[in-house]
């Protein structure tokens, strides 16, 4: 028999290990360790979301749905996307429920790629990324975004690695792990590019509700989604979800919104595998858009606290960070310690017990920062933030 | 200002530093907005809200439907403020619905909120009839619920 190793498809043994789980790894076994690694929220989904999945168990919704997803759910989205995003979609052929925005994503790339085909996208960024433009065959093209222009993707650098093979364009505003907002005039600009190179425009949004639009952070800031730009709704594939704004990452819940062919072409795909996102995660969806805003508000003022309090302490002991306008990630920039950023958070980990994630996890690109994600209560943080201060100190010595 | 609030209202301990570093704003902005809502009297006070099972207290407490006749040109005013004036009422509000006030009364024990009730309260003029419920057990007060929250589980690095 052949070594099982040798069984594995060519593209999924070339798929680089995951950054995140090796220092995941390092991370666990440790006792004490005070983590800011992590990418999810610290809040459990509120309490009359949790109800409301309890409740549909309870009716005995227990069964497939439609494979786009409950009606009654796709017509809420319709209008909250209205809402938040300026621009409208067709409850019954634009809207499409997945598990997760990861999974859109998965269908968008497989639905849209032929192999070879370029996928230009924008580092440091999310994870998964990378991986699923190669499962399904494309070439990955990333743009890097520097800490000294705060991350913002310019549409110049973009227009650079536009070729002939270029199809899709995937941006992440507010993102992870940056938390960089694109500026309005720069994201008009990326949106003639793509109007101008005729490509479809993938756009994840998650992090869209949690902006901060004043310095302190008490205002929530204003989301332009590139969706709503002049020309942008027939190439866009918005993508959305539950996870961050309303704090229901377990539920695995996302959505798609785009033309009826491009959704029809991701259902395909998603009926054979998924089949449908789960019914109970659904009706407590429908529950979240009806009644949420005003405790995912009270979550974003907290996130707004804490995000004051990190940008203050960095600043005070002297560790560069810009104040970015979205998520819940500081970026800081570690670079004048000498040390790369997974010798830094090592380092860190090692002697202070506090985890960061090195920049690196999130593409080359995020060399020479880490990220420190604030979805943590408000005392971890500031105990963390002295066991930073300390090590940071010892550095500077 | 109404930051400001919401956060005393949940943490009221904290320091006007901490206050400042949370809401972005100096200590001496803290400080002079603190200053005004107390002088305005639109702070009434502060207090911890106490899970009274843990510290081994063991007084009792009541809620008591009042009806009353309501007087010409004051309403239930006068009486309602008399009432409220009790050391022994934490708690007094007037009420729709099938009774005019709802008051809240602490005691040592059964006995010294009943004698509250009928020497005092059920005697006032203008005080028609009284309901008392004695409080059993308590799973939230005041925003704060009294029984044990989950762990954080999340895993400790994540995407």
């Amino acid at each position: 028999m052949k070594p099982l190793e040798d069984r594995i498809a060519t593209q999924v043994k070339n798929l680089p290990r995951s950054g995140i789980r090796d220092f995941f790894e390092l991370v666990l076994g440790r006792d004490d360790v005070i983590s800011l690694g992590v990418g999810e929220p610290d809040f459990s989904a509120p309490w009359h979301i949790r109800e409301a999945a309890i409740f549909s168990l309870e009716k005995g919704h227990t069964s497939y749905t439609s494979n786009l997803g409950l009606l009654s759910l796709r017509e809420e989205i319709s209008k909250y996307v209205t809402e938040q995003f300026d621009v409208t979609y067709d409850p019954k052929s634009e809207i499409l429920i997945t598990v997760g925005v990861s999974e859109a994503l998965d269908l968008a790339c497989r639905a849209l790629l032929n192999p070879g085909d370029e996928v230009i996208y924008h580092e440091p960024c999310y994870v998964s990324y990378n991986p699923s433009i190669a499962l399904a065959y494309g070439v990955a093209v990333p743009v890097e975004t520097k800490v000294e222009d705060e991350f913002v993707l310019k549409a110049e650098d973009v227009e650079a690695k536009i070729s002939d093979k270029t199809r899709l364009l995937l941006l992440n505003f507010p993102t992870n792990p940056t938390g960089a907002v694109e500026p309005i005039e720069e994201l008009e600009k990326i949106a003639k590019l793509a109007v101008k190179h005729d490509l479809i425009v993938i756009s994840d949004e998650i992090y869209s509700e949690l902006l901060y639009g004043d310095d302190s952070g008490m205002v929530r800031g204003e989301h332009t989604s590139i969706a709503s730009l002049p020309g942008m709704k027939e190439r866009t594939i918005l993508l959305h979800g539950f996870s961050k704004a309303f704090a229901m990452t377990g539920f695995r819940l996302g959505y798609s919104c785009a033309p009826p062919v491009l959704t029809e072409a991701m259902m395909k795909i998603h009926q054979y595998s998924m089949l449908c996102a789960p019914i109970m995660s659904q009706h407590a969806a429908i529950e979240a858009l009806k009644n949420g805003a005003e405790e995912m508000e009270s979550m974003r003022v907290a996130y707004a606290h804490r995000r004051n309090l990190m940008l203050k302490r960095f600043e005070e002991m002297g560790v560069p960070c810009f104040a970015p306008g979205g998520a819940f990630y500081l970026f800081p920039d570690i670079r004048k310690f000498g040390l790369s950023s997974k010798e830094f958070a090592t380092q860190l980990l090692e002697e202070e017990n506090v985890a960061v994630v090195p920049g690196t996890a999130f593409g080359n690109a995020g060399e020479g920062c880490v990220r420190a994600c604030y979805a943590t209560a408000y005392d971890k943080l500031e105990v963390a933030l002295d066991r930073i201060e300390a090590f940071v100190g010892r550095l500077k010595n | 200002m109404k930051a400001l609030l919401e956060l005393l209202q949940k943490e009221a301990r904290l320091s006007t530093s901490q206050m400042a570093d949370r809401l972005g704003k100096t200590e001496a902005e803290i400080e002079a907005a603190l200053q005004s809502l107390t002088s305005d009297g639109a702070i009434l006070g502060f207090h911890a809200v106490i899970d009274s099972d843990k510290v081994g207290d063991h007084r009792v407490s009541a809620l008591i439907e009042v009806k009353l006749t309501p007087e010409r040109e004051g309403g239930f005013d006068r009486l309602a403020t008399r009432i409220a004036k009790f050391d022994q009422v934490s708690n007094c509000s007037l009420m729709s619905g099938g009774y005019d006030l709802s008051v809240i009364v602490e005691g040592d024990d059964l006995r010294e909120v009943a004698r509250f009730v009928s020497e005092k309260l059920s005697t006032l003029d203008g005080v028609v009839s009284t309901a008392t419920h004695f409080r059993l057990k308590v799973y939230k007060q005041n925003g704060f619920q009294a029984f044990d929250q989950p762990e954080d589980e999340r895993l400790p690095v994540t995407p």
